[in-house]
């Protein structure tokens, strides 16, 4: 069997923990970058133009009374490939372009944006905005401050190797339907489906501090699914490589997804799917459970990155998705998990997807310790929540495209990985489960009481892989959860995981953040809960 | 930007105009968005934002290819038609393609409200300002959203449709926390954002929220439970998205396969997808500008119908009920309206029905864990509680549960006479339900 994405990860995906910035520092790796050639003309005309509708924007904003304003002008481009069983069910490309304006007047905060770009335009938004702000006013709370900031200067792109958009349409189509066709040649396969999908983003930040910095970030990823249907029982399963809802993704090129190998793993996940249709129902019980990278990096992402959001903490998520256990009081002093768990954000990491070169309030990426031997010790923050701590930003907010308000998002939070192989480990577990590839998650409104299910699973018994389970669940609570990990696998296994599709915030932004994660050990775990009849 | 419908029809005839291909559509999206933010009593986030994008769809043979652009300049627009068309002649053929739809006539819905259009970030503040001082007198904590937009929606193809509609939305809810573990939900929306009475929905929250404090841990288990509007909304919500559509019943991987003409409810459920109903989010057309059908889904308990989209009528030679998604989509065709048909019972009826059971406000965080077999998994939140004697006594802890939204349906023992219209990502108007049976397996526990 192999195990999931490993044999496939393409190299350097691996990063160091690093030691937070205590200032703001440039990084050596922010240095210009050339722009590619074949942009450069187009971009510099582009920069031009954002340059000067950001200017009017901060000019307008602080004449008419603001203390602080930024502008991002963004443009992205996206294209998107779907095939299903041997046909191309779907290609989009899009690009949308707008700029934002954000004000902070008498302390309080207005945003808005616009797609129309004119210096003229610029001015009205920065009007709205500055009028947004004051109705902000009549409802207002304490002062916002903003943590202090040094102005920043420069350029950062994505290293890529391929740039995707210039690989011929053709091969691209062709790569997901040869992965198609190796799906569709198992018996008993009702549905196969491949995606890829990629993106540049270019992006100017300007600030009243003085700050002006630009970027050209890409993205890059795909997934196949089979999907086994066995219509008599009315029992459907299925499997997804490299991983589930959406695709792998990283800040990367073309590489990034030949490297991948889609078609020679699709068989094997096709057989899974099919399997698994006559495979034995996991019944309840107290186990103990070894989760893939992809699973373990899901449960990271919604037992871990989301309760450090610090805005999550002082509850300014409430009214929707709802607050965290990790409340302040516990910073430095709460044992998140056991002393093998230790969790990182890292906005620097090679490849992931979280990764960027400066924050959207313009904060240089930098790593946060979060979890140190299973003591908690971090948040993510942005530059008003930080000083609410006595703290700094560390460089945590991000934006969904040109129009949506910049706010705190996970950037790469990654279990750091431990010592054991998996092999080795799966050897020294006499009685439990290997839960490989996410299906469902669900986690309460403080994150403590979470359910995840995955497509498939597979007893060990004796420290051997044994009898395949389907519709496996387990569940929890997070802190005993984390404080049951007692093995966490080791580097050669760690694969940073891209979730491009992270929803927050009203209206609903949707971003991509990436989680480094190798198998992991955990005992005593509820499993199998409402076994489907 | 004004827009009206005559510059909008000028510049999609415009883009038509440029495109060589065998069949082209335009799907015109404007949209003036407005969203007053609060949390611990008072606003963090305030936002507005305007934008107009066309979306491309060009056919060439069996071959499709879709571009979009909020660029509107002739020269971005006539290369993203090219594009368009690029993108299509680079592909293998789809055998499954047959056309774009053709016109069809179109109601009129009741999609549009000027006092939606004419809303102030003041007149938002100023409602968010009523429901903290509410909170507040109680010495509680509010957080939630105000939001306003107004859409304007058109589409054109080469095969002469045209379709154009101005649509609003307000949608206002707020959490009120009374202290950790005490919290109350209120929500609104519809087309007309004057008619909300933010003053009784403050009311509606700050008093579940007093009464849901101290709440006690009960066992898990299956209970008797009351489910309110907002919970039967989300529940009905989870099973359009298990896919009860042509495409999923095709490929055997949604809720009504093997289900269709059988029993899946009590003869007192209907559920239909009513795109004209005023109570809804009214609309008249999808986004292939066809007419949106009112379709019955469940008619008294049975599996009746599935809905569609052009591609997936024409592939299977049936009427199209009008629920296509902006192309290109692979989710399949989603019903934007549905309405679960109103019972005769008044909220106090339906718990007075209770020998011993649960209350549930909302669900919260749920997700599909087997869509064929429509069973899903969440959390309740903001008020659980324990009906003793038809009577709500006790606040409990928050549950998990993992329930077969069938098995719930088949066994309503009571239905409530009002609806309401209640969104977590798709709105669903529903009244409350009593159902016999819920699978509670977990309970919200904090850790030392």
């Amino acid at each position: 069997m192999t195990m999931g994405f490993v044999a496939a990860r393409p190299s350097g995906a691996v990063s160091t923990a690093r030691v937070s910035h205590p200032t703001y520092a440039v990084p050596a790796y922010l240095t210009p970058v050339s722009i590619p050639k074949a942009t450069s003309e187009h971009y510099e005309r582009a920069y031009f133009l954002m340059n000067d509708l950001a200017t009017a924007a901060l000019n307008v904003a602080q004449v008419q009374g603001a203390s602080y304003a930024d502008v991002r002008v963004v443009e992205r481009t996206t294209e998107g490939i779907s095939v299903k069983n041997g046909n191309v069910d779907g290609i989009a490309s899009g690009t949308a372009r707008g700029f934002n304006v954000r004000v902070l007047v008498n302390g309080a905060w207005g945003f808005a944006a616009s797609a129309i770009m004119t210096t003229q335009e610029a001015e009205r938004v920065a009007a709205q905005a500055v009028r947004i702000a004051r109705a902000s006013g009549m409802a207002a709370g304490t002062p916002a401050r903003l943590s202090p900031l040094a102005p920043q200067r420069g350029t950062y792109t994505t290293p890529i190797q391929i740039d995707p958009f210039q690989v011929p349409l053709d091969d691209k189509i062709r790569l997901l339907l040869d992965a198609d066709a190796a799906m569709r040649s198992v018996a008993g396969i009702a549905v196969a489906t491949g995606n890829m999908e990629y993106a540049r983003e270019q992006k100017l930040f300007m600030s009243t501090e003085g700050s002006a910095v630009t970027q050209t970030l890409y993205d890059c990823g795909a997934a196949i699914v089979a999907v086994a249907v066995d219509a008599q029982s009315g029992e459907m399963q299925q499997r997804s490589y490299p991983n589930s809802f959406g695709r792998q993704a990283g800040t990367a090129g073309y590489e990034f997804v030949t490297a991948m190998h889609l078609a020679e793993n699709a068989p094997r996940i096709a057989e899974e799917a099919v399997k698994l249709l006559t495979a034995k129902q996991l019944e309840p019980g107290v186990r103990t459970i070894i989760l893939d990278g992809p699973q373990v990096a899901i449960q990271v992402h919604e037992s871990c990155g989301h309760p450090i959001e610090l805005d999550r903490v002082l509850g300014m998520e409430a009214g929707f998705v709802g607050k965290s256990f990790l409340t302040t009081d516990k910073l430095g002093h709460y044992m998140y998990g056991s002393e093998h768990v230790n969790i990182v954000a890292d906005a620097t990491t090679p490849l992931a997807l979280g990764s960027f070169g400066w924050d959207d309030e313009g904060v240089p990426a930098q790593s946060t310790n979060i979890v140190s031997n299973g003591l908690f010790t971090g948040y993510l923050m942005s530059r008003d929540t930080a000083p609410l701590l006595g703290l700094s930003s560390n460089g945590c907010v991000r934006a969904d495209g040109w129009n949506r308000l910049p706010m705190i998002r996970m950037p790469n939070v990654s279990l750091q990985p431990g010592t054991w192989k998996l092999d080795d480990l799966i050897a020294d577990t006499a009685d439990g489960l290997y839960l490989c590839t996410n299906r469902s998650w669900s986690i309460d409104n403080l994150r403590l009481n979470f359910q995840f299910a995955t497509e498939v699973g597979w007893e060990i018994k004796d420290g051997k892989l044994g009898a395949m389970v389907k519709n496996p669940t387990y569940t929890g609570i997070t802190p005993e959860f984390w404080r049951s990990c007692d093995a966490v696998c080791d580097r050669d296994h760690w694969v940073v995981w891209g979730t491009p599709n992270c929803g927050k915030g009203e209206p609903m932004q949707a971003m991509r953040t990436g989680h480094g994660a190798a198998p992991a050990r955990f005992r005593d775990v509820r499993t199998g809960v409402g076994a489907l009849k | 930007m004004q827009l009206n419908e005559r510059d909008i029809r000028a510049l999609c005839q415009q883009i038509l105009s440029y495109s060589q291909a065998d069949q082209t559509e335009v799907l015109f999206l404007g949209n003036q968005s407005a969203l007053t933010r609060f949390a611990v009593n008072h606003i963090h986030q305030n936002v507005a934002d305007e934008d107009a994008q066309v979306s491309i769809r060009c056919v060439v043979g069996k071959r499709v290819g879709v571009v979009n652009t909020n660029a509107l300049d002739e020269a971005t627009l006539r290369a993203t038609v090219a594009r368009a068309s690029e993108i299509a002649r680079r592909q293998p053929e789809n055998p499954e393609w047959r056309s774009l739809p053709g016109p069809a006539p179109l109601s009129h819905a009741p999609a549009f409200s000027e006092a939606t259009a004419a809303y102030t970030p003041e007149a938002r503040a100023q409602a968010v300002q009523t429901i903290i001082k509410l909170a507040k007198d109680k010495g509680f904590e509010a957080a939630g959203a105000f939001e306003t937009n107004v859409q304007h929606i058109a589409v054109a193809n080469s095969l002469g449709v045209w379709a154009y509609e101005p649509r609003t939305e307000a949608e206002c809810h707020a959490v009120v926390m009374a202290d950790d573990n005490g919290s109350g939900y209120t929500q609104r929306m519809g087309t007309d954002a004057s008619t909300f009475d933010v003053e009784a929905m403050a009311r509606e929250a700050v008093e579940t929220a007093d009464r849901s404090r101290n709440p006690i841990e009960l066992e898990i288990g299956e209970y008797e439970t009351v489910l309110d509007t907002y919970a039967v909304a989300e529940m009905i919500q989870n099973l359009a998205f298990m896919g009860l559509n042509a495409q999923a019943q095709r490929e055997g991987h949604g809720p009504f396969v093997g289900r269709l003409g059988q029993p899946v409810a009590a003869p007192a459920i209907t559920l239909a997808n009513d795109p004209l109903n005023p109570l809804t989010m009214a609309a008249s057309f999808d986004f292939e500008g066809q007419p949106i059908q009112r379709t019955t889904l469940i008619d008294h308990g049975t599996a009746k119908a599935v809905i569609s989209d052009s591609f997936n009528a024409l592939l299977e030679d049936q009427p199209n009920t009008g629920n296509a998604l902006p192309a290109p989509n692979t989710w399949g065709p989603l019903a934007l309206n549905l309405a679960l048909a109103a019972g005769d019972q008044s909220l106090a009826e339906l718990i007075k029905g209770v020998e011993r059971g649960i209350y549930v406000t909302r669900f919260h965080y749920t997700n599909p864990v087997h869509p064929v077999k429509a069973i899903f998994t969440g959390m309740t939140r903001d008020g659980t509680f324990l009906i003793e004697h038809g009577e709500v006594t006790r606040p409990v802890k928050s549950f998990r549960f993992v329930q077969g939204i069938f098995e719930a349906l088949r066994d309503v023992r009571g239905i409530g006479r009002e609806q309401r219209l209640a969104k977590d990502y798709v709105p669903v108007l529903a009244p409350a339900l009593h159902v016999g049976a819920w699978s509670f397996t977990g309970v919200q526990r904090e850790v030392q």
